[in-house]
């Protein structure tokens, strides 16, 4: 039904009492996400607003709650850190919301996952959903409906706006899964791509793109050779940015005229993927295309 | 964020890296000062903006007297600089470096930067030093020589290596001073954390020293909390004053050149407005996201900023609620507009928890408020009201 997290995911928040950690965990909760465990240094065996059991460290909240995930909400000069304690703890699933973690912190942990088996998504990224079974991250829950569209993103609201065109047209969703706008991501378009194009219960997805770097092209490359009999539709935010400017994220850049919106949106079409330039038609395309593959129903069902 | 030249030489000599001895001047009495100082009877009289190609433009002069130095320094300072990265309107200058001149043999060009595709810094070197790196990059990338640094592993002596003996140095003093330049560059940009450490030109003088005769560094904005010394040197004349405003209510901002203002929450987001004010004809006259939280301070304070651009016809907000009530935004949104007066159409879009109650309160408001079903609805709105397509 999915990819990444499911109702077995069994989550750990680190930063469970900071203000977003504590928040977001009772949206999760609320949304029925089996949250087994936080960690705050120094706090180990309080237990959280939520009645949920703190730790002082990852490798003591795993051994103690058999915890397969966690999320991150550490502020950034400690984030890094953070999500290097859950490599260490060997967490499969990683997911780290912060937003403004330095880069030169982020090499580290790019090494680090390189020799490691645990997925980072994100930094700076909503999080990811499985509509019906697991909320981790910082989405708004009730716009989602499950089912069997994939939905990815390096942006957090550009993401919700897909969710919610698509549940409009009675349109479920599979995983939505977003990536984060940092010039390093532990989970790039590629490696999602590869997740949806294996499920089997993902029969078609949306890819928001921006513009900065070149992991859109690289997505649109494998998706052109490999991708076989299931609809994707396109978008790619900042056709409109000036080259040299930083549009917000952090990686939404243009720079020496690498990264544009228009190398990004040739690329995906020249892969097959239905290019929008409105993103307000995201999710009619969707259900256009689907309804020419007789997959409408499906997807509604 | 950006710093002059003298400042990023300043950084970069604490590393070993060797630069022509300079000193800063702001006015063309300092010029002459310095340039007594400094002796010696050459010197080069150089603008200090932040935007390159400064040479092309005219900022950067050769003087072999004094009276030449104090002859530039009068010409270049206040100076309206053109250069490909100010734009048409150009960069007023403000301060000025005199360097002593330099007996230059060959020039090279040697920058470091994140490369995102591998998530490792990569170092890249040239031996067409002084030209445009993108230029040489896009017709003929094979005479760009990279090297990626392991963190793990951090700059190592063969890195240097490889890098001098591509860059075509020989000798042992040549590739002993190009050892002591990398990683003197390489250990400054990770210590400082920077997004671009660009040397361009490197030069070898005739006396086989190796020196860095420019240098632009940038710094990553989000470490910039470790980095109070680096924060020290912002110059905000070199930077837009509506950005610096929104800067300091914590708000990405950007001016751009059109007449709908936008105002909206998410950066991805924030782009595909003005993509969609694109594609149904008119022009964004801003990038600005107020943040996943719209909170009605921030939401005030947009409004403040848009609106004291005299290019803006209409405002067009777009806001996706997600966690975030639609009926907070819409009270944040009717006192903004009763704070500011706003006399020009406004367009609101929301969508997300409470939308039906905060679009009752946007149209019971009593203010001139146009709501839009969807985000092409609503930027067709904008479009209209600026007049339509252009």
């Amino acid at each position: 039904m999915s990819i990444l997290v499911n109702k077995d995911t069994r989550l750990l928040v680190q930063g469970i009492t900071g203000k977003h950690g504590s928040f977001h965990t009772g949206q999760a909760m609320e949304y029925g996400t089996t949250v087994v465990g936080g960690v705050v240094p120094g706090k180990g065996g309080q237990t959280s607003s939520h009645g949920v059991p703190i730790f002082n460290t990852v490798r003591e909240a795993v051994a103690a709650t058999g915890a397969n995930a966690t999320s991150i909400y550490v502020p950034p000069p400690f984030a890094a850190d953070a999500i290097l304690e859950a490599i260490d703890a060997e967490i499969p699933v990683i997911i780290a919301i912060t937003e403004g973690i330095p880069v030169t912190d982020m090499l580290t942990v790019q090494r680090a996952l390189e020799s490691s088996d645990s997925r980072l998504v994100g930094p700076n990224c909503p999080g990811v959903i499985t509509p019906g079974e697991c909320k981790i991250g910082i989405m708004p829950g009730h716009i989602h409906k499950a089912g069997k569209v994939g939905v990815l993103s390096r942006s957090g609201t550009l993401t919700y706006e897909a969710v919610g065109q698509l549940t409009a047209l009675g349109i479920g969703q599979s995983t939505c899964v977003g990536i984060g706008g940092d010039p390093i991501i532990g989970t790039k378009f590629l490696d999602v791509i590869k997740l949806f194009a294996e499920d089997d219960d993902t029969i078609a997805f949306i890819m928001i793109g921006e513009i900065g770097g070149s992991a859109e092209e690289e997505g649109a490359a494998w998706i052109k050779a490999n991708l076989k009999g299931k609809p994707v539709v396109g978008f790619i935010a900042g056709q409109t940015a000036p080259p040299g400017r930083r549009m917000g994220h952090a990686g939404a850049i243009v720079s020496g005229g690498q990264g544009t919106a228009a190398g990004k949106m040739e690329a995906m079409t020249d892969a097959g993927i239905a290019v929008v330039e409105s993103p307000s038609d995201m999710g009619i395309t969707m259900e256009k295309l689907l309804a020419e593959r007789g997959l409408l129903e499906i997807a509604r069902a | 964020m950006k710093v002059h030249e003298h400042q990023g030489k300043e950084i970069l000599r604490k590393f070993g890296v060797t630069t022509p001895r300079g000193k800063v001047a702001f006015s063309v009495d300092e010029a002459v000062a310095a340039a007594n100082e400094l002796g010696g009877n050459i010197w080069v009289v150089k603008a200090q903006i932040h935007a390159g190609g400064r040479g092309k433009g005219g900022g950067v002069k050769l003087a072999r007297s004094i009276d030449e130095v104090r002859e530039h320094a009068d010409a270049i300072l206040g100076m309206q600089l053109i250069t490909h990265q100010t734009g048409p309107e150009g960069q007023k200058v403000r301060r000025l470096y005199i360097e002593e001149g330099c007996d230059i043999a060959r020039e090279l060009y040697v920058g470091a930067l994140l490369d995102r595709a591998v998530g490792r810094i990569v170092i890249m070197a040239s031996r067409e030093g002084g030209m445009d790196i993108e230029e040489v990059a896009a017709n003929t990338p094979e005479l760009i020589h990279k090297v990626w640094i392991d963190p793990a592993e951090g700059f190592q002596g063969y890195h240097a290596r490889q890098l001098a003996f591509a860059l075509g140095l020989e000798g042992k003093a040549q590739l002993r001073a190009a050892g002591t330049f990398f990683k003197g560059l390489y250990d400054a940009y990770m210590a400082y954390d920077c997004s671009l450490a660009e040397i361009n030109p490197l030069v070898v003088t005739g006396s086989g020293d190796v020196i860095a005769l420019d240098a632009k560094l940038n710094f990553d904005d989000n470490a910039l909390y470790r980095h109070p010394d680096v924060l020290a040197m912002r110059d905000l004349d070199e930077e837009d004053a509506s950005e610096v405003e929104a800067g300091e209510h914590g708000l990405s901002f950007i001016k751009l050149d059109g007449s709908i203002g936008c105002l909206v929450n998410g950066a991805g987001l924030a782009m595909a407005t003005m993509d969609t004010i694109k594609l149904f004809g008119a022009e964004p006259a801003n990038f600005l996201d107020v943040g996943g939280g719209a909170t009605a301070e921030k939401v005030a304070a947009a409004f403040g900023i848009i609106t004291s651009d005299p290019a803006v016809k209409a405002i067009f907000v777009n806001i996706f609620g997600g966690i975030m009530k639609c009926d907070v935004i819409a009270e944040g949104v009717i006192t903004a507009v009763k704070t500011t007066g706003l006399d020009m159409p406004l367009v609101v879009r929301l969508e997300g928890t409470n939308v039906e109650l905060g679009k009752k309160m946007l149209a019971e408001s009593g203010l001139n408020i146009l709501a839009a079903g969807s985000m092409a609805d609503g930027a067709k709105m904008a479009v209209a009201a600026v007049g339509g397509a252009t």
